[in-house]
């Protein structure tokens, strides 16, 4: 937190360097001697874990760039060189592909913890918003990282993808030739996202520091959603926070690595084998898992425009969350019934990921016909998504600001140390 | 401790579901025989006698319509490959991968003329293409493209156990089924054969047309081995091929995996043990 400083330059170095640049001080302070409550649990450790990601991400895929070819024509097989005659090729381009997925999982996680404990609420906000801005980037640069391999997915995905800005009334198709860079997605396309891919990673390790500034000026929330008022809420950043998220990353990493060593494709979609054929369509275009739940809802809505809307308005959601929910309570710890629906919240998120794989008009039974309803059958995924969309979208909507003025809520301990210390003496 | 650790793994457990959604989409056609192969599992490792006979019927059979463009005859030679030796740890000195390069012709250019030519291909030489182009493939092949197969077993859902199903597959039409001229009919070749059926719409049959005749059949290919040459044998010995020229590192990245999550087991295992050590004191 931006309090006191404790640091104490031993040596006639750190004291020369301690007058001139305070750096050491600024480490001391952030990743020594910062306090952080001391009842923060597993779910706390994904933080540190993300900047492991980020950090994974970027030498690997500097490491890709001094051997990637960035051309329509060279692509496919500058990948295919990297697999097979640059040396460690394969472990460095399964590592950044297989990479991208883990960032993605252990964001969610994130996320959705700070959802659960009212990571938002005043005085996170900013620290929320700079979060949302993180993850929309991470989202343009998987994106435009899964166009680079020249796959037929890519180049498809490529397509679908940029065409939704064609919806936009008057501008949508001047916006999809600039973005294209032509008439269709071609060379000029495949250049300006390698350019952009390259470059939006280290926008995201700056928006990084400022999330991780913002965090050290409001100081961490914790399960039990209540400010630490005492030195005994807290403990010092090293060693218990860091032996606890090094163990974490380290158990991360083999789930990362058993990925990238076992079923190194398992996340992947086969098409992407095959060069980029303009004149060949695959049979079924799917993004990427972790883009799968808004897919599901772009395709929940009959009108193209609205459907786009509807998928940028999920997004918008989470950037006015603070301002959605009316609960002075943080933690949903003692919040039974908000409990109750953020539960519901992530089943629809899984059921909408799930719906995006599918293709809309296929039954979720097999072989059962009911009735047409707006030009589907009840019993297909569409109508899934259509109502998963709408709890998703009730969830933020309405949920969170009624639920907040009308529920009942639990008991919220005094001080972090009251429960914690007590939860001992029982057990004692 | 455990019981948190379960949730985060159950939570990445079912984002991974999500993901699992398109790899069971298969355009109508029946689900690929599933076959074991030896490269399958954790330590897994191709059988370079398999791969041997694999390379054989590709290049007398496969071959004749099939490029493998990505592949290098150094490929063949190098670790892990059909004709590794550990005698020739650089693949370019390998005998057999010489041999092997000399009976193909590459087009160059003369260096003193600068006419175009052909000569006998070295080891560095990439596996030339059949075909001079895309519409010279096309024009021999009834209009179908044959696919390039250096990626072949990694570009399908179903990998090695798709090709051996196509390969092995080939059945009579059903009574009903109307088949192109050039077309043959396959069960586990994707496609929709709603348009030829004159049956009933609900019994449509699985499976597509796909332009290739039958290329496989009992005895077509000798085995230098011994193997008897059956079908099965060498659709499975073929597919086998193909996997290691999708996929050459295979061998290294699961040996490679191996140790990585012994470290890593390892690695976990002392810093939990420091976690409890630093936090003993302290209540949470």
């Amino acid at each position: 937190m931006s309090g006191h400083s404790t640091y104490q330059p031993k040596t006639g170095i750190e004291r020369w360097l301690d007058a001139r640049l305070p750096i050491i001080r600024l480490g001391y302070d952030s990743f020594v001697d910062y306090p952080t409550p001391r009842n923060l649990n597993y779910w706390w450790t994904f933080g540190g874990i993300l900047s492991l990601c980020l950090a994974s991400q970027l030498i690997t895929g500097i490491i890709l760039v001094m051997h990637y070819n960035p051309s329509a024509q060279g692509a496919f097989a500058s990948v295919e060189h990297i697999m097979r005659d640059v040396n460690y090729g394969w472990l460095i381009r399964y590592m950044h592909a297989n990479g991208a997925s883990m960032f993605f999982i252990a964001v969610y996680i994130h996320m959705l913890r700070g959802l659960y404990y009212g990571s938002y609420k005043a005085p996170r906000e900013v620290l929320w918003l700079l979060g949302c801005v993180i993850y929309l980037l991470m989202m343009a640069t998987a994106f435009m990282g899964y166009v680079l391999p020249w796959g037929q997915m890519s180049f498809h995905g490529a397509v679908v993808i940029t065409n939704l800005f064609g919806a936009l009334p008057l501008v949508g198709e001047s916006i999809t030739t600039w973005l294209w860079g032509g008439f269709a997605v071609d060379n000029p396309t495949l250049n300006r996202f390698f350019s952009l891919h390259y470059l939006l990673p280290f926008m995201i390790a700056g928006v990084v520091i400022l999330h991780i500034w913002a965090l050290h000026v409001v100081g961490q929330n914790n399960p039990t959603g209540v400010d630490p008022k005492s030195k005994a809420d807290t403990v010092a950043f090293t060693p218990y926070a860091t032996v606890k998220d090094g163990f974490a990353m380290s158990v991360f990493l083999i789930l990362f690595a058993f990925f990238v060593f076992y079923m190194p494709n398992a996340l992947g979609h086969a098409d992407n084998y095959i060069e980029a054929n303009p004149l060949v369509t695959p049979s079924h275009i799917v993004p990427e898992w972790y883009f799968l739940p808004f897919y599901a809802i772009l395709r929940a809505v009959p009108d193209k425009l609205m459907g786009v809307l509807a998928m940028f308005g999920a997004i918008a959601c989470m950037f006015a969350l603070p301002w959605l929910d009316t609960s002075k309570v943080r933690s949903m710890r003692y919040r039974p019934t908000a409990k109750i629906y953020f539960l519901f919240f992530l089943v629809a998120c899984i059921v909408l990921g799930f719906c995006g794989a599918k293709l809309p008009d296929d039954p979720v039974i097999p072989h059962l016909t009911t009735f047409q309803l707006g030009g589907s059958d009840l019993n297909s995924f569409v109508w899934l998504s259509r109502v998963a969309s709408l709890y998703y979208f009730a969830f933020f909507l309405v949920v969170l600001p009624v639920l907040g003025l009308v529920e009942k809520t639990l008991p919220v301990p005094d001080s972090i140390a009251s429960p914690a210390l007590s939860a001992d003496a029982h057990k004692g | 401790m455990l019981r948190k650790l379960s949730a985060i793994a159950a939570a990445a457990g079912l984002l991974v579901v999500g993901a699992a959604g398109p790899a069971l989409a298969s355009g109508g056609a029946l689900k690929a025989k599933e076959v074991h192969w030896s490269f399958e599992g954790p330590f897994g490792k191709f059988d370079q006698a398999q791969l041997q006979r694999g390379y054989k019927v590709y290049r007398e059979v496969c071959s004749a319509c099939h490029a493998m463009k990505l592949v290098a005859f150094r490929n063949l030679g190098d670790k892990g490959g059909p004709f590794y030796s550990e005698k020739y740890p650089n693949s370019n000195d390998n005998p057999w991968v010489k041999a092997i390069a000399k009976d193909y012709e590459v087009a160059d250019i003369d260096g003193e003329t600068g006419d175009a030519i052909k000569r006998p291909a070295t080891s560095a030489d990439h596996f030339p293409a059949p075909f001079a182009n895309e519409a010279a493939a096309r024009a021999s092949n009834g209009g179908a493209l044959p696919p390039d197969m250096s990626l072949l077993a990694k570009a399908r859902e179903e990998g090695p156990n798709h090709i051996y199903s196509v390969v092995t597959g080939y059945v009579d039409p059903p009574k009903g089924l109307k088949v192109p001229t050039g077309g043959h009919y396959n069960p586990y070749f994707p496609g929709d054969l709603t348009s030829a059926w004159s049956g009933s719409h609900e019994h449509v049959p699985p499976g597509g047309f796909i332009a290739m005749a039958p290329p496989l059949k009992a005895g077509l290919v000798t085995f230098d081995d011994g193997t008897k040459s059956t079908l099965d044998q060498q659709a499975k010995d073929v597919s086998a091929f193909l996997m290691w020229a999708a996929e050459p590192k295979l061998e290294e990245r699961k040996q490679t995996g191996f140790a990585v999550l012994i470290y890593l087991v390892l690695l976990s295992g002392l810093l939990y043990a420091s976690y409890k050590t630093v936090w003993r004191n302290e209540s949470h």
